[in-house]
């Protein structure tokens, strides 16, 4: 039993609608503090469209429409008094492919904190500095500050990412299947850093990869055909699975 | 023996076909090449040091042309300023917030008849407007607005391209880290679409720069030795100068070979920017690299 006070956002009957097409019934789960949360499931399960729901990012598609609750430290997300520019910058967000923006790698880490106003130097740069150590790129980067962004590996341009979203300082991270587009050792960088991200932030990350949400998350929730079928602790989710589809997929009947 | 023979014919009709298309091409190229080198044979011995910085003289059978030149410097300079900011703003308007509606599809069909109006009726129409409504007189800026209108369409058009060439995952990073819209037009679409705006924006003036129609009415004077001190002077302009010098000069053997040397000043100053347009577009590719 969690005390509520560990819980950072709480999700209650969710549907969501692309138009006329249901993508999400009723979906309600807790994320926890400081905890990772997988969110795991065939493609076109809605894993992805959910993750979007919790920083508001779907309202960038036109003829969607919400229903239902997103309690986030006790206030509903989609209230009408709700800013989505505010969710974001206390929500971040990392997405599938590197998105870093044509510019330096300084530029694309300080973007952030001088949208919220700060334009003092040596602020930037150690709010720069704290980012990039806290993604582990530091090391790989410190002396080329003022390249380009693009130049990066695609392994590194995904840190640059993560570092570009915690120079906000968010409570959440949000990681749309952020190592499909790596290679393996790319990819288990970031899944060292997830592991030490938490210390600090709540992460919540879709995944497609089975093995990475065992080996990175706390929790687990299996999505299936835009239902939320089944969520717990990820070692009994993946041992003792209670629904007959999440043993299924996770022992590769299909998915 | 069938299969040989349609073998044959498909061979040969491909070479046909083929060396149709390549003639059209060339036959461009020719056109181009030919329009030059007959400048160049006529109007090169026109064209000196004191043809390019000295006034005219003697009714205009002797002397230069600087005048003209600086004049329709100020006019492509002025036609740019009015018409880079609009067209920016309207592209931006039209790829980032008007959504599609009939609101839309109306600006759009707008736009495309404004680029489909003749270049005598934006002169006709600068003359009523600016000249004449708002009192600017004969006057650059008479002028310059007119051009400037003239050439919004493509600049228009060449922005929105530029700004529709930014890849939506710039956006939506920008997005998620909690930039509002505006934000992320000022601070990732702009600067990445900047590029094909000027480029596009260049071409577009070039071509106005070579325009008579729009400131016979609004802008250009037959002849004037004083250089223009305020936008509301009237000058003399390069294609204008060859207008007159075609169609009023009563010396024409002596007139002639200076018109010829001021058509291939214009068309160097044109091709000149659509160069410099050119080289600027394959530089900034190069850098690009999403």
């Amino acid at each position: 039993m969690v005390a509520t006070s560990d819980i950072v956002i709480e999700v209650r009957d969710l549907d969501f609608y692309y138009g006329d097409i249901k993508a999400l019934r009723g979906v309600s789960l807790d994320i926890k503090i400081n905890q990772v949360t997988a969110l795991i499931g065939p493609s076109g399960c809605g894993k992805s469209t959910f993750l979007r729901l919790l920083n508001r990012m779907n309202d960038l598609i036109p003829g969607t429409r919400v229903e239902g609750r997103v309690m986030f430290e006790g206030k509903n997300l989609y209230d009408e008094d709700v800013n989505p520019v505010d969710i974001r910058r206390r929500i971040g967000m990392v997405f599938q492919k590197p998105n870093p923006f044509p510019k330096s790698i300084f530029n694309n880490v300080a973007y952030g904190p001088r949208l919220n106003g700060i334009k003092d130097k040596k602020k930037l740069d150690e709010l720069v500095f704290q980012s990039l150590k806290q993604a582990a790129i530091w090391e790989e980067v410190k002396n080329s500050l003022d390249k380009s962004a693009l130049s990066l590996s695609g392994g590194q341009q995904q840190r640059l990412c993560i570092a570009r979203a915690l120079a906000m300082a968010p409570e959440v991270l949000l990681m749309d299947e952020p190592t499909s587009a790596l290679d393996p050792i790319a990819t288990s960088r970031i899944e060292e850093l997830v592991e030490v991200l938490k210390k600090d932030y709540t992460v919540v990350i879709v995944t497609h990869n089975m093995q990475q949400a065992a080996r990175v998350s706390d929790d687990t929730a299996f999505f299936y055909m835009g239902e939320m079928v089944e969520m717990g602790n990820t070692e009994r989710i993946f041992t003792k699975p209670e629904k007959q589809q999440t043993e299924h997929y996770i022992t590769g009947r299909f998915g | 023996m069938i299969a040989a023979t349609s073998k044959r014919y498909r061979l040969i009709t491909e070479l046909v076909a083929f060396w149709i298309i390549r003639l059209s091409a060339g036959l461009v190229v020719l056109t181009l090449g030919g329009i030059v080198l007959f400048l160049l044979y006529r109007g090169a011995g026109a064209v000196n040091w004191a043809f390019l910085t000295e006034s005219p003289t003697d009714a205009m059978t002797r002397g230069g042309i600087f005048p003209a030149i600086i004049g329709t410097l100020y006019l492509t300079i002025g036609s740019s300023l009015i018409a880079l900011p609009l067209g920016v703003a309207s592209a931006i308007y039209l790829s980032e917030y008007a959504g599609d509606g009939w609101t839309l599809r109306l600006i759009r069909l707008g736009i495309q008849n404004l680029a489909g109006v003749p270049s005598v009726v934006f002169g006709l129409y600068g003359l009523a407007l600016f000249v004449v409504f708002f009192g600017f007189g004969v006057s650059i800026l008479a002028g310059s607005l007119t051009l400037g209108f003239l050439v919004l369409p493509t600049i228009i058009g060449a922005s929105e391209e530029a700004i529709r060439q930014v890849p939506a995952t710039f956006r939506e990073a920008s997005l998620a880290l909690g930039a509002t819209k505006f934000q992320t037009i000022c601070r990732v679409v702009l600067p990445s679409a900047t590029p094909g705006v000027i480029t596009g924006s260049i071409l577009g003036v070039g071509r106005a720069a070579g325009e008579t129609a729009p400131i016979m009415f609004t802008a250009a004077t037959f002849y004037t030795r004083h250089m223009p001190s305020s936008p509301f002077d009237q000058v003399m302009a390069l294609p204008y100068h060859i207008y007159v010098l075609a169609t009023s000069g009563t010396h024409i053997d002596q007139t002639r070979p200076l018109q010829y040397g001021t058509v291939l000043v214009l068309i160097s100053l044109v091709l000149g920017i659509n160069i410099f347009a050119i080289i600027i577009r394959t530089r900034m590719r190069r850098k690009k690299t999403w």
